[in-house]
């Protein structure tokens, strides 16, 4: 009785996450995986009963998915987006994860909330006060620079929507990357910098050659969650498309799966695009994660 | 995103039908079994889905003549929302038994089974409606999908001491609108007659339909699709030489910058529907007293037509289990005197049904135009002109590649002819993809 008890308890406590894992993950994976194969098919005018039905649909869903050149264009969107956000959002953290650490920096609770503060507002809540303010006949800071006879740069058309959307990502997530590297520059022990100083480094080579090295595991997986939340843009664009005629509705991979499911009313090539867009995200995300393993963790793994 | 139809009362209880979104998701799952076979003991009971505010109180009065049909009205957030929800429900077996559903999303919901044919209920519901509107809820077949609940009637609406400061005529014809737009712009260069919006392909329908654009047509088991046909070209050359030469402004209708340029004269009229006093009173207060409302400019002096923009009906489900119930009481709702005036009042919607037109709560104008009493009577004049409209089955798909299309060109300022063949092809395409027998 004793052993078997002692065999089965293992299995009793992954069950709940088995389960779980199966029910609300593995199981709508598969049926969307299975969507993507199938497809409609209507004969005549399609308005009478049973017109309409379901059928296999081979490849076809993935190679018009593949073929698709607004699903290409929509790719490339994001990487710039992408390009243009992740690096001014990364750098950004570092550098107030590192003016918060230094030693002489006042007000560092407070500073720390107010850096942190966008974090909490939803994305859409986010996106709406940002497209209030790139309107120009809308917006004070227009306003303050037309009365002082200047004119602000356009927003909201051309490549400007590049800027007005990565500055919300970069408003909005700087302060959650800020507070990871920020948690393990504390975790530096300080015998460290007692050494340091001892062999007469000042804080700008400590912060270049002893916190930056020691945070880079925390460098690599802030840019990983960004890697993977560029990839999947869609709140910010989809909210700021009604101000704008600037904003398509497939202008980033997602929005377009978001218009083939309910727009377009096709969840089944909506599926095949999904799959495509998760496979490309896995192989990006682990391809990094393996490059950045090699450097950041250094010997262990090389 | 939101599609049509009495968009002044979406915009004005967005935040109401945001609220409630989410305790929707809930009913959705559980409403499918209310509708139980009609029992010799007890009343029926039936489930509506509908986003029109008010309806609950409209559904109370006939509850209370009526104790053995009894029907709860379940609140949804919008059109579109709502479409692709009874699909999915009707998919499941689970649809309520009523809907109601924007006249161009009929032929969607037809094609996907979920509507069902009342016309052996309908009795003499046809001569209460305008033709152009009860043929929207046949699809131009011997069935009856759905009874007519609202309409939109497109009218032309301006500032009249704008008009009088700069010296322009109420235009009756669109060159005359044209004339207008120019001479305004070298009257003052801060100023616009209107703009050009590509975020809701509803009121460009509209117009297509008032130069006698047939979008989507049938002959025998074959569709045909032209959304770039002559009357369409027409209307999408004059709208892009206006935006080309600067006439009007290009940016989006529904934004807070167009909310302000209405407000403060930055923009002098608008192109919109008889719903427009519910939206001009939130996005335009101060222009209180200030506006009017006229026909639709013509293409040809002395015509008289007009298109419409948005309206939705009152539609009986396939899963439903008691049918006749249901079209009895979709019936009622939007025909019979006591109900109609609840609609108007409770629902603030602009009845389809001729009689209830005028009269009643549509005596008084809106208190925005009460410097024009008899609005309502002028607007019932313009919406016995609406012009029929051809729905297809994937409208929503066209509206879609109108918004990108038209959005990109009219930012570009470039060519609108262009923009419409990209329309057409966008959707001929999809509608090749899902098999129907279709030619362009």
């Amino acid at each position: 009785m004793a052993a078997r008890r002692v065999r089965s308890a293992p299995y009793l406590f992954i069950a709940p996450a088995v389960i779980a894992f199966t029910l609300l993950l593995a199981v709508p994976i598969g049926y969307a995986v299975y969507l993507s194969f199938r497809e409609v098919h209507i004969t005549g005018l399609g308005l009478g009963p049973g017109a309409r039905s379901e059928r296999w649909a081979g490849l076809a869903n993935y190679t018009s998915a593949l073929g698709d050149h607004e699903l290409l264009a929509g790719a490339g969107r994001v990487l710039v987006y992408g390009g243009l956000l992740v690096p001014v959002m990364l750098g950004l953290a570092l550098l107030f994860a590192l003016l918060l650490d230094a030693d002489r920096t006042r007000l560092r609770a407070f500073s720390r909330i107010a850096i942190f503060l966008p974090y909490a507002i939803p994305g859409v809540v986010a996106t709406l006060l940002w497209g209030f303010l790139y309107l120009p006949t809308t917006s004070p800071g227009y306003y303050v620079l037309h009365q002082l006879g200047m004119s602000g740069p356009q927003l909201l058309q051309g490549n400007g929507m590049y800027v007005a959307l990565a500055n919300i990502a970069i408003w909005g997530g700087t302060g959650f990357n800020m507070i990871v590297i920020y948690t393990s520059l504390r975790s530096i022990p300080a015998e460290l910098y007692e050494a340091a100083r001892l062999d007469g480094a000042s804080e700008l080579q400590i912060a270049l050659r002893i916190k930056i090295p020691m945070v880079l595991p925390s460098l690599v997986l802030t840019f990983f969650f960004s890697l993977i939340a560029t990839l999947q843009v869609f709140a910010e664009p989809m909210n700021l498309k009604p101000l704008t005629n600037g904003i398509s509705s497939t202008w980033s991979p997602l929005m377009k799966v978001y218009r083939d499911a309910f727009t377009r009313g096709d969840i089944y090539s909506a599926s095949a695009t999904s799959v495509v867009i998760a496979f490309v995200t896995l192989a990006v995300s682990f391809g990094f994660l393996k490059l950045a393993g090699r450097r950041a963790y250094g010997e262990d793994n090389s | 995103m939101l599609s049509a139809a009495p968009r002044g009362l979406r915009l004005a209880l967005g935040l109401t039908s945001a609220a409630v979104a989410a305790t929707l998701v809930a009913g959705c799952s559980s409403s499918g079994t209310t509708s139980a076979a009609p029992a010799a003991s007890g009343p029926v009971h039936l489930t509506y889905w509908a986003w029109a505010p008010g309806l609950d109180q409209v559904a109370a009065i006939w509850n209370k003549s009526h104790p053995t049909i009894q029907v709860t009205v379940e609140k949804q957030a919008s059109g579109d929302d709502l479409l692709t929800k009874v699909i999915t429900a009707s998919k499941a077996g689970s649809a309520p038994d009523l809907v109601q559903a924007e006249y161009q999303a009929l032929p969607t919901l037809v094609s996907n089974s979920v509507l069902a044919d009342i016309s052996a209920q309908d009795g003499s519901a046809s001569s209460k409606f305008a033709p152009g509107i009860w043929q929207q809820v046949t699809l131009g077949t011997n069935a009856v999908y759905a009874i007519p609940q609202d309409s939109g009637p497109l009218m032309f609406y301006y500032r009249t001491d704008l008009f009088t400061k700069y010296g322009l005529t109420v235009p009756t014809t669109w060159d005359q609108f044209k004339a207008d737009a120019e001479k305004l712009r070298g009257e003052d260069s801060s100023k616009y007659l209107t703009t050009f919006s590509a975020n809701d392909a509803g009121l460009f329908a509209g117009l297509a339909q008032q130069a006698g654009a047939q979008w989507w047509t049938t002959t025998g088991s074959s569709w045909k699709v032209s959304l770039d046909d002559a009357a369409t070209q027409k209307v999408a050359s004059f709208w892009g030489g206006l935006v080309k030469e600067g006439a009007i402004d290009n940016q989006p209708m529904y934004t807070p910058a167009w909310s302000k340029a209405l407000d403060d004269g930055t923009q002098l009229a608008w192109v919109s529907a008889v719903w427009a006093p519910g939206v001009l009173s939130s996005s335009a207060p101060s222009g209180k007293g200030k506006w009017a409302m006229a026909p639709l400019p013509q293409w040809t002096a002395g015509q008289n037509v007009t298109g419409s923009w948005g309206g939705s009906s009152t539609a009986v489900t396939a899963d439903s289990k008691n049918k006749a119930a249901a079209a009895q009481f979709a019936l009622w709702l939007n025909t019979d005197p006591q109900a109609v005036a609840a609609l108007v009042k409770d629902s603030y919607v602009y009845p389809a049904a001729t009689d209830a037109q005028t009269g009643g709560a549509l005596a008084t104008a809106p208190d925005y135009f009460g410097n024009q009493p008899d609005f309502y009577t002028q607007a019932a004049k313009i919406a016995a002109t609406t012009e029929p409209a051809a729905w297809g089955p994937n409208v929503n798909t066209a509206y879609s590649a109108f918004k990108d299309a038209f959005g990109k060109a009219a930012q570009n300022r470039s060519d609108f002819l262009a923009a419409l063949s990209s329309v057409q092809q966008t959707t001929l395409a999809d509608m090749k993809t899902q098999g129907f027998t279709v030619s362009g």
